[in-house]
């Protein structure tokens, strides 16, 4: 859980850095999206290091979504017999790590036939990921979409980092002040980043 | 004061349990909450009823009986064991849920009892420094740093009333157990089954089917007696760290 | 309805065990001379164990490292709460650590005269000297005592000593060395040598051709009655403190175990020794189930006071310091607020008789720490104390750091209990009865942070090398069948005394018989007991046994968990012994430690010991339900500490 969440985390910082490119222009950042492709090359054929790191994501994806679902299943069934009483527990982030990462996993899968394949993209041209990016948040549905899933990535992201920490041994009552800060840090950063790009549109700074 | 109750009742492990409402009256802010239920039980016994089966002994907040969730709370509203919780802590007219740990690993026994032998059996798998009787050299053969004596100390004062269970939403035992393995593991006298104590204590605590640790911190909120959240974290250090070890 | 205020007397009774010659060696000698098992022959001995405390607990533990198979048997739902565990200030030790003077036979000198003269020599030495081995054992075993800065054991002053001897770890000693004792067991309980029973409660002794065999128990979550046979049985099932009702014992602390087996020819000795503990928290109420104990540590910072004047009903910080009465300050100026605790408790009966007590009804002294807060500052008193703050705070919802604490004495401990020889071996051969069970080393009051000492002595170091000596001796006990007479008969009687409590079906409850037992007890048989309170108590005791019988209700049955039925059964027996209690008080016409009866006082109001007479240990054998029990006395010779009427002034 841990140690795929960290892969996942690390490829989503990444990944915003990768967006914000989309305020220097269409051509830095469609450049950007062909050097993802020649990446590794030319040790590498074209496109096989973007493979490698969809086939690395892909793996910490599932063992990610395997191992939180024995985790589920393992807690559920140490809890046969709920409380009468119920009563809210442990902070908003941490209640909501099961359902929020479903809502991830669904947005993903949405993400990526609407802007890799291009499934379900209003704009559908290959090779022009600026464009297709300013087609998908010129729709409302896009926008609320992918707001609801940033807010849920941060969310996630501000439990799982303090959490990974404590998994891992990391965390201390010296520590934990400083963990505590880093995941909220990072969990804003990355949210705010990837924010960023619908709001743009929206605005038109980016069009 | 007078209050109404709605307490769990359960003839025994087998059959089914129902919340059932009873009113006291006549309550002192003094007294403490388990005072509350003799009272009721008192009544309940005259008027040829079963009086509320209930773990209970020293009744000054340490050897870790009582065990009851008071509206959802272990120990309920005040961060302390039910026996030292007393009825000021609530309202003349409240009405007041009583349940008994839940947990697969806390099988009910009846009503509001228990059996928490799981917990035994997590120290039975490691939980002691094995030091026969007679075998020990002079005490301050080792002197032992005052803050490690100290930290020691902080996690040895778990009085294994199973809280943390109860208000995790796993039913994790992580902060029990934890609180064991840090307490002999930072010691030198601890020091030569520091690794086989946390893969064994950590290895009966899932064969006990207690739920895995989210870390949601609700274990240290609920703990009587303070144990802390990074303790967790203390522990999952020295398993990965016997983990390496016993690879290498 | 029978009653009995007279008693007879039998042949007296003595050690027979103890070696002669030079106290120090005795121990020594006796560990010589006793027959060992063949290790390879131990695993074929069972010894059952009553009780998992720190007696039962330690013994438990040892009995299995050294091979035998042990049976154990706790009420509670798990051996780590045994009452022990309650167990607040700390541990003597002779270690002298300190260079302040202290040795094993200070430490000797310091107990005979504290318990006023009425223990054994032999005894007391031997727990002396092992003192200083439990705390190694204890510190091998990872239990984190208090520690300096340079990493070395930290220690204390209790009451009665002017030495610093007792190991402590916060406020919560007892609860850490319990662990230790609890965490030895479950290695033994792993590693299946120990057989352990939670939950399950000893209702008799059985013994058969005169040698105690096993025990008849109930499984508490079932209710089923089962036998357990063994070569040895050792009770160390801890005091009777709740005779009294309130006490600062758990709630279900009980005296069957050791009751039953008087009952089957263990004799009772001096069963009217109780301690008063000092510093406790005042009552509040009727509601009230039982009394929490302040440590006696507090002692070591805080000042006892009373107002001068009686009524005075003004809130303490209020009150001028010359308006004050440090009572233990003025009249035992060398011990002060260190007094024994027998001494400390009267001192404040007296006060609050005097009509200068504080609080609800007047039955309360302060205990003020303003001055340790001045001198220390409040870190360092937080540091010392503050557990104990927080609790007093929690229970009483006032603030000890602003107001002085309200404090009055309770019953604590139970020196009296089965009469054991050195061995620790009660007058039915095979049963042994170690910690509080057995009255042998504390005399007429116990010092503070003895307790755990002896619990610990008995069951790591004493019982595990005296056992040896029975076992040894005794081979080829034949089994026992299941339907032997003597087991059959005890299995009946058992069954017939929990059928006939939920036939009675009467009309009260039996919590309301308790309290009104230990309402008695406490006015009759409590801080001052007179000729004619006893001799009252003894006529309204059997009265109270008569109308239990014909009004107690239990609901439920006896085949499931029944807390009732529990209760009921245990005061059952506390109605036998709350007698015996008052008869031992009524025959012992001296006042000695705790036992203060007011006939015999010195002009100033202390205790006035009568040696010619009373320098015995008086053993009861039972001869029936309210039937006049027979005194065997034991003769205590003092070679070493000679008997002087107790200073502290």
């Amino acid at each position: 859980m841990a140690v795929s969440g960290l892969i996942l985390l690390a490829y989503l910082v990444a990944h915003v850095m990768g967006n914000l490119k989309v305020f220097f222009g269409p051509d830095e950042f469609n450049a950007y999206g062909h050097w993802l492709r020649t990446m590794g090359a030319p040790v590498l054929h074209h496109g096989w290091a973007l493979w490698i790191v969809r086939v690395g994501l892909l793996a910490a994806v599932i063992a990610h979504g395997v191992s939180a679902y024995q985790l589920s299943r393992l807690d559920r069934r140490a809890r046969p017999t709920r409380y009468v009483h119920k009563r809210r527990r442990a902070s908003y982030a941490t209640r909501t790590m099961r359902w929020g990462g479903v809502i991830i996993a669904l947005f993903v899968v949405w993400h990526l036939l609407d802007l890799t394949t291009l499934t379900v993209n209003g704009n559908a041209q290959p090779g022009h990921p600026y464009e297709n990016v300013v087609a998908t948040f010129s729709t409302w549905y896009g926008n609320v979409i992918y707001l609801v899933a940033m807010l849920a990535v941060g969310l996630h992201v501000r439990h799982g980092f303090w959490s990974a920490a404590q998994t891992l041994g990391v965390g201390s009552a010296r520590r934990d002040r400083a963990l505590k800060a880093a995941a909220t840090t990072l969990a804003l950063v990355l949210t705010a980043g990837f924010v960023a790009v619908p709001v743009a549109v929206m605005t038109g700074v980016v069009s | 004061m007078r209050l109404t109750l709605r307490v769990w009742r359960q003839k025994n492990a087998d059959a089914p349990g129902t919340m059932a409402t009873y009113e006291v009256d006549g309550i002192s802010p003094d007294m403490s909450f388990l005072e509350m239920l003799d009272t009721l039980n008192e009544e309940l016994i005259l008027r040829g009823e079963e009086p509320v089966a209930f773990d209970h002994d020293c009744r000054e907040g340490i050897c870790g009986a009582c065990s009851l969730v008071i509206n959802g709370d272990a120990h309920g509203p005040e961060r302390t064991t039910t026996c030292q919780l007393h009825m000021r802590s609530f309202r003349d007219g409240d009405t007041i849920d009583v349940e008994p740990w839940r947990a697969a690993a806390f099988p009910v026994v009846k009503d509001l009892v228990v059996d928490r032998s799981s917990f035994d059996r997590i120290i039975q798998a490691g939980g002691y420094v094995s030091a026969p009787t007679g075998s020990a050299p002079e005490a301050h053969a080792t002197p032992v740093p005052k803050a490690d004596a100290d930290r020691a100390f902080e996690h040895a004062e778990c009085i294994g009333c199973g809280a943390c269970v109860a208000a995790c939403p796993n039913g994790s035992a992580m902060l029990f157990t934890s609180a064991k393995v840090n307490h002999l593991n930072v010691l030198p006298q601890g020091a030569p089954e520091r690794e086989s104590r946390v893969l064994d204590m950590v290895a009966q605590m899932d064969a006990e089917g207690f739920g895995g640790c989210t870390l949601t911190g609700e274990c240290a909120t609920a703990c009587p007696k303070g144990i802390p959240l990074p303790s967790i974290s203390a522990m999952n250090r020295e398993w990965l760290r016997a983990t390496r070890r016993r690879v290498v | 309805m029978s009653a009995y205020t007279s008693y007879t007397t039998g042949e007296p009774i003595a050690d027979t065990k103890a070696p002669k010659g030079p106290v120090a060696e005795r121990w020594d000698t006796r560990r010589f001379e006793a027959k060992l098992v063949n290790p390879a022959n131990r695993r074929k001995h069972t010894v059952i164990v009553v009780g998992t405390g720190l007696a039962g607990g330690s013994a438990g533990a040892t009995l299995a490292e050294q091979g035998y198979h042990v049976v154990q048997f706790c009420y509670q739902d798990s051996p780590r709460r045994a009452h022990s565990i309650a167990a607040q200030g700390g541990i003597n030790a002779a270690k002298n650590y300190r260079n302040d003077g202290d040795s094993v036979h200070r430490l000797f000198y310091d107990t005979v005269k504290g318990g006023d003269f009425r223990a054994r020599e032999s005894n007391v030495h031997r727990l002396a000297q092992i003192s200083v081995q439990i705390i190694d054992q204890c510190v091998a075993q990872g239990v984190p005592f208090a520690r300096e800065y340079g990493g070395l054991l930290d220690t204390r002053s209790f009451g009665g000593v002017q030495v610093s001897r007792t190991f402590y770890a916060r406020g919560q000693t007892g609860q850490q060395l319990l662990l230790g004792a609890y965490q030895a067991l479950s290695r033994q309980i792993a590693a299946g040598n120990v057989e352990m029973h939670p939950r399950t409660e000893m209702l008799d002794l059985l013994v058969v051709d005169g040698r105690a065999r096993g025990i008849v128990a109930r499984d508490l979550v079932t209710g089923e009655i089962t036998t357990h046979v063994a070569d040895a049985v050792v009770l160390a099932s801890g005091g009777y403190g709740n005779v009294f009702h309130l006490s600062t014992n758990a709630v279900n602390s009980n005296a069957t175990a050791i009751w039953r087996a008087h009952r089957r020819g263990a004799y009772f000795a001096n069963p009217c020794f109780t301690q008063i503990h000092p510093t406790c928290i005042p009552r509040t109420g009727d509601h009230q189930s039982k009394l929490t104990l302040m440590s006696e540590s507090l002692r070591n910072d805080g000042r006892i006071w009373v107002p001068r004047a009686q009524g005075d009903t003004r809130p303490p910080n209020e009150i001028p310091e010359d308006e004050r009465d440090y009572y233990l300050e003025r009249i035992y100026p060398s011990f002060g607020n260190l007094v024994p605790r027998d001494i400390a408790s009267r001192a404040a009966k007296n006060v609050c008789d005097e009509g200068r007590g504080v609080g609800p009804g007047g039955q309360g002294v302060y205990l003020d720490f303003a001055d340790a807060i001045r001198r220390m500052g409040r870190g360092k008193v937080e540091e010392k104390y503050g557990n104990l703050f927080d609790m007093y705070e929690r229970i009483t919802a006032e603030d000890p750091y602003e107001v002085p604490m309200r404090i009055y004495p309770a019953v604590h401990y139970t020196m009296g209990g089965l009469w054991v020889d050195y061995d620790l071996q009660t007058t039915v051969p095979g049963l042994f009865a170690i910690g509080e069970a057995n009255f042998s080393d504390h005399g007429a009051n116990r010092l503070g942070a003895s307790a755990l000492m002896q619990g610990l002595a008995d069951g790591y170091f004493v019982l595990p090398s005296t056992v040896n000596d029975y076992l040894a001796r005794v081979p080829g006990l034949p089994p026992v069948a299941g339907d032997h007479p003597a087991v059959a008969g005890a299995v009946a009687e058992t069954e017939d005394r929990l059928r006939r409590l939920l036939a009675v079906d009467g009309d009260r409850t039996p919590d309301s018989f308790h309290r009104e037992l230990g309402e008695l007890m406490w006015d009759r048989c409590g801080m001052a007991r007179s000729d004619r309170g006893l001799r009252e108590a003894l006529a309204r005791i059997p009265e109270i046994r008569e109308e239990f019988w014909r009004r107690v209700k239990v609901p439920g049955s006896g085949e499931e968990l029944n807390q009732s039925l529990e209760k009921a059964n245990r005061i059952v027996d506390y109605l036998e012994l709350a007698e015996l209690m008052c008869l031992d008080a009524l025959h012992r016409t001296e006042s000695c430690g705790g036992h203060f009866r007011e006939e015999s006082q010195t002009p100033d109001g202390e205790a006035a010991r009568k040696d010619e007479e009373f320098s015995y240990a008086a053993a009861w054998e039972f001869t029936g339900t309210g039937r006049a029990p027979v005194l065997h006395r034991e003769d205590l010779v003092f070679e070493y500490v000679h008997p002087t009427q107790r200073s502290y002034a």
